[in-house]
């Protein structure tokens, strides 16, 4: 209670330190918050083209609907697989002038081969759970070629790796940054306090009641920072919205994470400063 | 209460600060360190509240040793001890009341008893009526005044003062001295450390003088003492 009310008088005592020390984790957390909006986006970006992973096992000419009918039901059975839906050569042929829009003339009187098109789950749609499939579908007989655009998966695929390597080491590198920039403010905020530390000690205060005030006060530094940063990103996110391009922000899971991300640099930064501190003097 | 095992004192960088010190402070004595400036005196004094450890030999203070306290047993005797500044060492920010009180509430005192405490030692002290003075509002003497008080207020057996006069003029100077003098015969032990020769000649208190870290006068043995020289 009393760390409490210590904690308390010291923002009180120090409103321009403490000011500055939440602004810092503010800045600090917002800078990596901005980066986890684009990061989150990008994502979000792959995971949107990514549901456009499909299959089209297209069926010979002749082949009873019935039989179609009965593979598609086998199909859809797959663990892998999402949907495997029946497109009729008429369906076909409409689906196809839609596409195509002002050139559907090239379609007229043509015939286009019925197909089923198998949509998978998500997890399994990379390059080779969806090669797997297809050699699966591609056990029916009747089944006369199989298209998947197996060279444009490949592609997402390889974009979808880079853009997680990238975003691990960035979001690492951003971290790193922030811990280091908010561990420098705290250390500022214990030797600007130096002089009440040795008189603690002189009085004879041991070391985790002098640390207990810095410990709470290094953690509500850090909510207040993670709060102010949550709602500079969601202003960002705004401007981004109106302006430039429409976004998706971070949900309430991902915000919590980051506001006890905030917290937890608060008070481990300040665990590590008093700690460094009480042991040198 | 207080005893000195052939302590020595070595820093890497300086050197010897104490050699081959031995010495007992009874219970309710007043003693003068003396001797010039790096005699070892201050080093002598960090030694009795633990800030600093005898490189070899040991320390004793009211049952806790040097070769095996640990920081809350130092932090434990702390509050036992008083100890007062050249510098007096006061948090500007705080009222005189509140930095007496500082030295209850870390040591965990109920908050009942704080109050009433604070303003005995105040009264102690001549401060009565400048509890919620600022330091910066009060003259070096009550300066120390204030440091004096926050230095008894956990009833110490010891009072250690490190040269509390040394940036006092000399009214204030007699003043913090006849202060020290009451608060020894009210009992509490005093160590104080002081190269103001003039005022130990006016007293009849023991006298330890120190030369290069080691002690080469006591007045309560001048036989030992002069033996070591």
């Amino acid at each position: 209670m009393r760390s409490l009310r210590d904690a308390f008088v010291t923002f009180r005592r120090t409103p321009l330190l403490s000011a500055l020390s939440v602004t810092t984790i503010a800045f600090s957390l917002f800078a990596l918050g901005l980066f986890g909006l684009v990061a989150l986006n990008i994502r979000e970006a792959l995971d949107r083209l990514e549901e456009r992973v499909e299959l089209r096992a297209f069926v010979a000419e002749g082949t009873p609907p019935e039989a179609i009918a009965v593979a598609a039901a086998d199909i859809a059975t797959f663990p892998e697989v999402l949907s495997a839906r029946v497109v009729t050569q008429d369906e076909a042929l409409a689906r196809a002038r839609r596409e195509l829009g002002e050139f559907r003339d090239v379609f007229e009187g043509a015939v286009l081969p019925a197909s089923i098109d198998v949509r998978l789950k998500p997890g399994f749609r990379d390059p080779a759970t969806v090669k797997s499939v297809a050699a699966r579908v591609n056990t029916f007989a009747f089944i006369d070629d199989i298209r998947y655009g197996e060279e444009w998966i490949q592609k997402l695929y390889r974009l979808r790796t880079i853009a997680g390597i990238a975003g691990l080491v960035l979001g690492l590198a951003f971290a790193s940054v922030s811990v280091i920039i908010i561990g420098a403010t705290i250390r500022m905020a214990v030797l600007s306090r130096a002089k009440e530390i040795s008189i603690m000690r002189l009085v004879g205060a041991t070391d985790s009641y002098i640390r207990r005030p810095f410990l709470l006060e290094g953690f509500a530094k850090g909510v207040m920072g993670g709060l102010l940063a949550l709602l500079l990103t969601w202003l960002a996110r705004l401007l981004i919205d109106r302006y430039i391009i429409e976004t998706v922000f971070f949900d309430q899971r991902l915000a919590a994470l980051g506001l006890l991300f905030g917290a937890l640099i608060g008070l481990v930064g300040s665990a590590v400063s008093v700690g460094r501190h009480l042991r040198a003097v | 209460m207080i005893r000195f095992f052939n302590v020595t004192k070595h820093y890497a960088k300086t050197g010897t600060a104490v050699h081959d010190v031995s010495l007992h402070v009874g219970k309710g004595e007043f003693v003068f360190l003396t001797g010039a400036s790096g005699a070892g005196k201050t080093t002598l004094l960090k030694m009795v509240y633990m800030e600093e450890r005898p490189t070899s030999g040991e320390v004793r203070v009211s049952g806790t040793s040097s070769l095996d306290a640990t920081p809350r047993d130092v932090a434990r005797l702390r509050r036992k001890l008083g100890i007062v500044f050249q510098d007096f060492r006061l948090l500007e920010n705080r009222t005189a009341e509140q930095n007496v009180a500082f030295a209850l509430e870390v040591t965990g005192a109920a908050r009942s008893t704080i109050g009433p405490k604070v303003a005995r030692v105040l009264t102690q002290v001549g401060l009565a009526s400048k509890g919620t003075a600022y330091p910066k509002e009060l003259s070096g003497g009550e300066q120390q005044r204030v440091a004096i008080a926050r230095a008894l207020v956990n009833d110490p057996f010891v009072l250690l003062a490190d040269e509390p006069t040394g940036n006092l003029d000399d009214r204030a100077t007699r003043g913090i001295f006849q202060l020290l003098r009451e608060i020894n015969a009210a009992g509490t032990a005093i160590m104080m450390a002081t190269h103001n020769l003039e005022l130990i000649r006016r007293q009849e208190f023991r006298t330890i003088e120190m030369n290069r870290g080691a002690i080469v006068f006591d007045s309560a043995n001048p036989a030992r003492a002069a033996r070591e020289v």
